[in-house]
């Protein structure tokens, strides 16, 4: 890709995210959004975060593999076991990245 | 007045809070700048990413994007609609920066990510609440640092971190941290559901753009099930 079209896309990246940043602290007052969209972007989150998970664990690679001989499957399925009992950001990192490094060795 | 070390100690108590986190981030930095690399993006510009759009998984996603040589574009419009969460962050940080002058709410919006968003927004559960603006100050700016950092050490180590190491995989586990917390009632539980399957159904459509459908059917899943449910204004952000 040229340099003028990467920087086209960092100069739009900046600009849509950080709109989203300052959208309600700075541009809109939250009260005067349709009650629809404060209800949809309650779910924005949630949504946006689980199809970035998915596919990594469910499509390793490229090829999707639902079975115990995927690694990431197994180590990932563990991590949310330890997310949804602790809620703790760093024993979920820690177990997930420790599961796949001792499945990959077996 | 205030002890004259209340914002350095919220400051610094920000900071802290934002430690376990980055044993995510900090993996996943490096992992960028490898990637952009690889993706034939020149150092400048890969740093620039982490600079100037500062979010992760959308860095992560446009990395990739420019590395199948998408129109720009199309790039741009992947970049807002992955980072659209940010509007209910600004929406639920919105009322405790209210009473702050632009010249904080413009810094505190520009650190708004999952990350800070997630440690930042806790803060203002506690009491006394008048100096947590230093907190999530501090607890921004670690985050920022070390992605900077942490990209920077990408680009320069390159292809010398072993693929073995899979440091890829933190960014997920990272996110299932910030997903779980947020699946706290069903078109939530909804949303998320539909996004997951849609996301691997629609993987093989080019420029992820399964991805972005998968995240907009999710959302309207969601509210689908929320229009269901009535009377849930009650639970306004």
């Amino acid at each position: 890709m040229s340099r003028p079209d990467l920087w086209l896309i960092l100069i739009g990246g900046l600009l849509v995210t950080y709109a989203t940043r300052l959208s309600f602290i700075v541009f809109i007052p939250y009260e005067r959004m349709p009650t629809w969209v404060r209800r949809a972007l309650r779910l924005v989150p949630s949504a946006v975060l689980a199809a970035l998970i998915t596919p990594e664990l469910l499509r390793p690679g490229g090829a999707f593999d639902l079975s115990f001989g995927n690694e990431r499957l197994v180590a990932g399925g563990l991590a949310w076991l330890v997310a949804w009992r602790t809620r703790s950001a760093w024993l979920t990192i820690a177990c997930g990245m420790l599961a796949l490094w001792f499945l990959s060795r077996l | 007045m205030e002890p004259s070390d209340g914002p350095s100690r919220e400051f610094l108590a920000g900071v802290r809070a934002q430690l376990p986190i980055l044993i995510g981030v900090v993996p996943f930095g490096v992992i960028f700048g490898a990637l952009a690399r690889s993706a034939g993006i020149p150092p400048l510009e890969a740093q620039g990413f982490s600079v100037l759009v500062f979010a992760g998984s959308a860095q992560f996603i446009a990395a990739g994007l420019v590395a199948e040589a998408a129109p720009p574009l199309v790039v741009v419009l992947t970049i807002l609609v992955v980072n659209l969460r940010h509007m209910l962050y600004s929406a639920t940080m919105a009322p405790h920066f209210q009473s702050l002058p632009l010249r904080w709410k413009v810094p505190l919006a520009w650190l708004l990510t999952d990350e800070a968003f997630a440690v930042g927004s806790l803060r203002y559960r506690r009491t006394d609440v008048r100096l947590a603006h230093w907190f999530f100050l501090g607890t921004g700016l670690a985050l920022w640092g070390s992605w900077q950092l942490s990209t920077a050490a990408g680009i320069a180590l390159g292809g010398l971190i072993p693929a073995s190491w899979m440091l890829d995989f933190a960014l997920p586990l990272t996110f299932m941290a910030l997903l779980v917390p947020t699946l706290d009632s069903r078109p939530a539980n909804a949303a998320a559901l539909t996004a997951a399957v849609l996301s691997v159904a629609l993987a093989g459509l080019p420029y992820r753009l399964g991805l972005l459908l998968a995240a907009l059917l999710g959302v309207t899943a969601g509210a689908w099930f929320d229009r269901r449910s009535a009377g849930g204004l009650r639970s306004e952000v």
